[in-house]
């Protein structure tokens, strides 16, 4: 299951970065690329929260 | 929780004192052996402190002093390595060799007195820096509203009567959840700090196309000539390599230099893990202020006034640009708000800690609403840093150096004295010497006072941002003079 949620995880990440290149390259227009960032955002806020640990120093 | 009997060796007179020895009593031994961390612990702190609300301001500005290219690159590289080293090679060693919070170490080495000063001013400017987080995240809060934000540029000394309402509802919301669980927000800003390092980067990558950049060779050509373009707009002064590079190392002195980081470094298994400290500052304080320059630019030069950190996320990211900023904003002002309520709390031991918090919160929505506090914000960081980081430098060289001089460490403790004197004379004194030689030049009242200068301090032009090195030196050399002369008295005593 764990692996399950990080693959959505790091699709969700991927879906944020890859778009601005293709936007970069002129291959999709700005528009296509916050929908498809957004998309990305919300893949990864409702899996990492699952899997992700994190240590607080105070 | 008790620590009467620390007090009464010290005089036992100062109620101050004692409240703030039991606040605090919860960490005042040395971490041990089994409580240590490793490296991952530490790369993802410093990837999500320092990837923040405020990046998005940083990078701008350097946009609005008009760096050029090459000043920004190579001296935001070069501040930042010193920033990395100042952490690795001061800062952890000292908080793996002495595992106490600045807080215990401070009053080890400056005595209580100085140490509630310390405090306290910290307090002051922790909700500063809370209050221009909150103004980040409403920047862009306020777009589907269509309120428009502050135009400090164009002359808006306050934010219209619903952006204000907007900083209230938002700064209440935040302090509430400080109040709530700090805890949990700090493992929130965990999981959001790879996700924000990517939306800096495809945002500005995004926006290259709108300035017709057609290929990675082709974007040093438009760094220079439309991003970074060298000149100043509207009233800002002209920046240099030396403002980069300085304030990319004065930034966060107070927590590298000024030792405020040993609290952090405490955990450390080694001092090397102070290295961790450059995923901070080459994701957060290079790509980061880059990415944010960029994106500021692409704007202004879309036809856009008044960029602001909600607008040009927007621009470059579209909604996930929003949230970016609004998550960056709201994660890195609620722990700040939560420090400023812990050094508050001293001041006020009978108050409750939703009481306190929601105090500091009070401060930190009016500062909010002051938009000249983001757009000097590089001047408000550069105040802090040069204000805290002595007394850092003592704690270094009261470790490392006075040994070797002959001269007792921790002074203050082993004589149980209330304050050190050396240490406040030499504090104040580095202090108030930097401030007069940029105030010189820069504070009308006190170019007024002084008349014609003579021609060797005419000739002395340094910037606020340039003090961090003249600074630290003098402060040393002050207080390694000062103690020999208290030292030396004490024995004829």
């Amino acid at each position: 299951m764990k692996n399950i949620l990080k693959i959505v995880s790091f699709s969700g990440l991927l879906l944020t970065v890859a778009p601005a290149f293709l936007v970069f390259y002129r291959v999709i227009d700005k528009p296509t690329h916050f929908l498809l960032m957004i998309i990305g955002t919300l893949l990864w806020f409702a899996s990492a929260p699952l899997w992700m640990k994190g240590t607080s120093l105070e | 929780m008790s620590n009467t009997g620390r007090n009464s060796d010290i005089g036992g007179k100062s109620t101050l004192v004692q409240r703030l020895d039991a606040f605090y009593e919860y960490d005042r031994e040395p971490v041990t052996e089994n409580k240590l961390h490793g490296w991952k612990t530490f790369i993802a702190m410093f990837s999500g402190e320092h990837v923040a609300g405020t990046e998005f301001v940083l990078g701008p500005l350097m946009v609005m002093h008009g760096v050029s290219a090459f000043d920004f690159f190579v001296g935001l590289l070069i501040g930042n390595i010193l920033a990395v080293l100042s952490w690795a090679f001061m800062c952890a060693p000292v908080g793996v060799k002495t595992r106490l919070t600045i807080y215990w170490q401070l009053r080890k080495t400056c005595g209580p007195y100085l140490t509630v000063a310390y405090s306290a001013f910290y307090a002051i400017i922790l909700c500063l820096l809370a209050g221009a987080m909150i103004n980040v995240a409403v920047t862009a809060i306020s777009i589907p509203f269509d309120i428009p934000n502050p135009d400090f540029v164009n002359g808006d000394v306050i934010p219209t009567f619903p952006w204000m309402v907007l900083a209230l509802i938002v700064g209440i919301v935040i302090a509430a959840l400080a109040v709530l669980g700090f805890e949990k927000i700090a493992h929130f800003s965990k999981i959001c700090a790879p996700w924000m390092v990517l939306v800096f980067f495809a945002a500005s990558l995004a926006v290259l196309a709108d300035l017709n950049v057609n290929s990675f060779g082709e974007f040093w050509k438009a760094a220079n000539e439309k991003i970074f373009t060298g000149v100043p707009i509207g009233n800002n002064s002209k920046y240099t390599f030396l403002h980069v590079a300085g304030f990319a190392w004065l930034c966060n002195a107070t927590q590298h230099i000024g030792m405020a980081d040993i609290t952090i470094f405490r955990y450390a298994k080694k001092w090397t893990q102070g290295f961790a400290s450059a995923f901070g500052m080459f994701l957060g304080h290079y790509m980061a202020w880059i990415a944010s320059g960029i994106l500021c630019a692409a704007y202004l030069a879309a036809g856009f006034t008044n960029p602001q950190p909600g607008t040009i996320a927007l621009f470059g990211a579209g909604t996930a640009g929003a949230i970016c900023v609004v998550i960056a904003g709201w994660t890195t002002a609620n722990p700040t708000l939560y420090r400023a309520g812990l050094a508050i709390q001293v001041a006020t031991p009978d108050w409750k800690r939703w009481k306190v918090t929601f105090f500091a919160g009070a401060f930190m929505i009016i500062t909010a609403c002051i938009p000249a506090v983001n757009a000097y914000l590089d001047r408000i960081v550069g105040y802090y840093g040069l204000f805290f980081m002595p007394l850092g430098a003592f704690i270094f060289i009261d470790i490392w150096v006075f040994p070797k001089l002959g001269l007792i460490s921790n002074y203050a403790e082993k004589k149980k004295l209330l304050l050190s004197w050396p240490a406040a004379v030499a504090w104040i004194g580095s202090f108030v010497t930097m401030l007069f030689f940029y105030g010189k030049d820069n504070y009308p009242w006190l170019s007024q006072l002084l008349g014609e200068q003579p021609a060797w301090l005419a000739s002395l032009q340094a910037d606020l941002l340039f003090m961090v090195a003249p600074e630290w030196i003098l402060s040393v050399l002050l207080y390694i003079g000062l103690s020999k002369i208290q030292q030396r008295n004490s024995e004829h005593h």
